[in-house]
């Protein structure tokens, strides 16, 4: 990573952070609260381009986390357990966890269209929890965690082809708390 | 005479099988199972039911039971000039037609009465008459399928399957129709995704799952007021598959959660349902049981991929029970027990297409069903030789039903694509659902 991304990343953090709804703890809170917005000069407009930049900026690397909260792990046929190749998207997504103690997630398993419709919840379930396992084996909380099942129920791609078969066969993430102001992993 | 029509017909017995065995479904031979179906052409009575004035729709539906039934090499005959049949049955007539049975109802107002005529013998076997409800009500249907039941059991000794009802799923609703594929309405409401529908012993009641977001709770309808209640267990994780038990009390079901799907019952008036199988991150579900209640057949992927495997119904003794080389012999799913207790229907992957087979429970030998196309999820008939299933041989997933011992088979018109079947009891007298 440049430096100059990390100075961004940076700026971007501090933004959030002070755009929160909570004042961070460390910050003593001010006691008459005197009328915050009103009593500061206004900026400079070269400054106020900065803030919007970093606003913007801000806003996309939010954007950015929650996309990687939500990218698909993919399985193969008839089987549970998570692919060597998809381990860094979950562990990305352990990181981003451990970084924002209030998001959960539910993890849906989906399958192909082989097997029965009855069976393939039974294995969408299978695959939610195997996701479930590993990210609470890299340290996230298991109450954070909701694994639901769609079975096959819910194709991505309604085709019949090895390829439809492949996409389908998948967990998805779905943020249920906690994403509207995600900080990157240290 | 008969017996010089058997020595023709035996003599002719070749050449019938040969178009016998293109007509049946089963032509493939599977892993050394024999496969075939001992079916003589000539061996069904032939029946003729008589036509008339008046009485058409019962009629029509009669004639349909009993083609239905297939016990009946059913004989068709034009009405006749004037469209009467006053007068007595004339015999000489319908055996020369070759007929053995002939089917005479007559209207006599606001009641139908329907006789069986034993034409070898040129006697009236039987009679009875029936008072049947205006072909507007919801039960008209029901009524005239009871009788041609009542007609099959005077001829065959064993009454037909006609006074009986499917269950299915399309469009993510439950739906019943009659076996004979008519009078289709669906029992829960639009909007919903329910699935697995199962029926009570006494016909009365069904238990499905509802999904809600990937999760799933058993629920339990009265079909006659409607009125559903969800069973005590189900209401947090996965709960799919429920199964009555044959004292219609219990309900099987398989529960999935994060160490994986397993066998749970319920027992009524208590609170948490009881675990049969231990899971340990593998699947077991589809639990179907004996017609004594004794025990439970069910899918497991214990040893890999799903197959069949068979506990007792407090879920000790768990053991395979349909036989499968590893790495060969494709999955296999939704096992069903057949009535009697002889075998259990089931549907395996033959080259990656599912299709259906029946499992001998004692000698545990397999006979596969089907050969056309996709064919999943069967349920049998009550008579234990009718199965009805999902096949996809015209293009979409539509309700077929074969008769498992000529192997002659028919769609059911469902509303759309349909899936998930469910086979009734014999319903006299059955209560009617409402509109949901």
């Amino acid at each position: 990573m440049r430096p100059s991304s990390i100075l961004t990343l940076l700026a971007a953090a501090t933004l959030v952070a002070a755009c929160g709804k909570k004042p961070a703890p460390e910050q003593p809170a001010p006691q008459p609260a005197p009328p915050p917005r009103e009593a500061p000069p206004p900026p400079p407009p070269a400054k106020n381009d900065d803030a919007e930049r970093m606003a913007r900026e801000a806003a996309a690397r939010v954007a950015a986390l929650r996309t990687e909260l939500g990218d698909m792990i993919h399985f193969d046929f008839d089987k549970a357990d998570v692919r060597a190749s998809d381990q860094g998207i979950l562990d990305r997504k352990a990181a981003i966890l451990g970084a924002n103690a209030a998001v959960r997630l539910r993890i849906s398993g989906h399958c192909d269209e082989r097997g029965s419709d009855e069976y393939n919840l039974a294995l969408g379930n299978r695959r939610g929890a195997s996701a479930k396992r590993y990210l609470t084996g890299k340290g996230v909380d298991e109450g954070r965690l909701d694994v639901v099942s769609y079975g096959k129920e819910r194709p991505l791609d309604p085709g019949h082809s090895e390829d439809a078969w492949a996409k389908n066969r998948r967990d998805e993430f779905e943020l249920t708390a906690g994403g509207d102001n995600l900080l990157a992993p240290k | 005479m008969r017996r010089l029509l058997a020595i023709g017909l035996a003599a002719l017995a070749p050449l019938a099988l040969a178009r016998t065995a293109q007509a049946q479904d089963t032509t493939k031979a599977y892993e050394g199972v024999r496969v075939g179906i001992n079916y003589t052409p000539g061996a069904r009575p032939g029946l003729v039911v008589i036509p008339g004035a008046g009485l058409d729709s019962v009629r029509a539906i009669v004639r349909r039971d009993l083609d239905y039934s297939d016990r009946f090499e059913m004989i068709a005959i034009g009405d006749p000039a004037g469209g009467t049949t006053a007068g007595p049955v004339n015999y000489g007539l319908y055996k020369a037609l070759g007929a053995e049975f002939a089917v005479e109802l007559v209207d006599e107002g606001g009641k139908v009465t329907a006789r069986l005529h034993d034409i070898g013998r040129s006697v009236l076997a039987n009679q009875q008459s029936a008072a049947l409800p205006p072909p507007t009500d919801a039960n008209f249907r029901l009524a005239v399928h009871v009788l041609s039941d009542e007609i099959t059991r005077w001829a065959t000794g064993t009454p037909g399957i006609a006074a009986t009802r499917i269950l299915f799923v399309q469009s993510g609703r439950v739906w019943q129709m009659d076996s004979d594929g008519f009078g289709a309405r669906a029992l829960t409401p639009d909007g919903q995704t329910s699935l697995s529908p199962a029926w009570a012993p006494d016909g009365r009641r069904m238990a499905f799952t509802k999904l809600v977001q990937g999760r799933g709770g058993v629920f339990l309808q009265t079909l006659a007021t409607g009125e559903v209640s969800e069973l005590p267990g189900t209401e947090t994780a996965l709960n799919i598959t429920p199964m009555f038990a044959p004292d219609g009390q219990h309900v099987v079901y398989a529960r999935s959660d994060e160490k994986g799907t397993d066998i749970y019952v319920a027992t009524p008036g208590n609170r948490s349902p009881q675990r049969l199988t231990a899971g340990k991150f593998a699947d077991n579900l589809s639990p179907t049981y004996s017609p004594d209640g004794r025990r439970i057949a069910f899918v497991s992927t214990r040893a890999g991929p799903p197959q069949l495997y068979v506990m007792g119904a407090d879920g000790t003794e768990q053991e395979l029970f349909a036989p499968f080389d590893f790495g060969v012999t494709g999955p296999s799913y939704a096992p069903e027990w057949s009535p009697d207790g002889s075998s259990v229907v089931f549907h395996r992957e033959v080259s990656g297409t599912p299709q259906i087979f029946v499992l001998t429970v004692a000698g545990r030998k397999l006979r596969q069903i089907t050969s056309t196309g996709r064919n999943e999820d069967a349920t049998w008939a009550p008579d234990g030789r009718h199965l009805c299933f999902v096949s996809d041989r015209t293009g979409a997933r539509q309700l077929w039903v074969i008769d498992a011992e000529t192997g002659r088979n028919r769609q059911l018109s469902t509303p759309g694509w349909a899936r998930l079947p469910a086979w009734s009891r014999r319903l006299a007298g059955a209560a009617v659902a409402p509109n949901p």
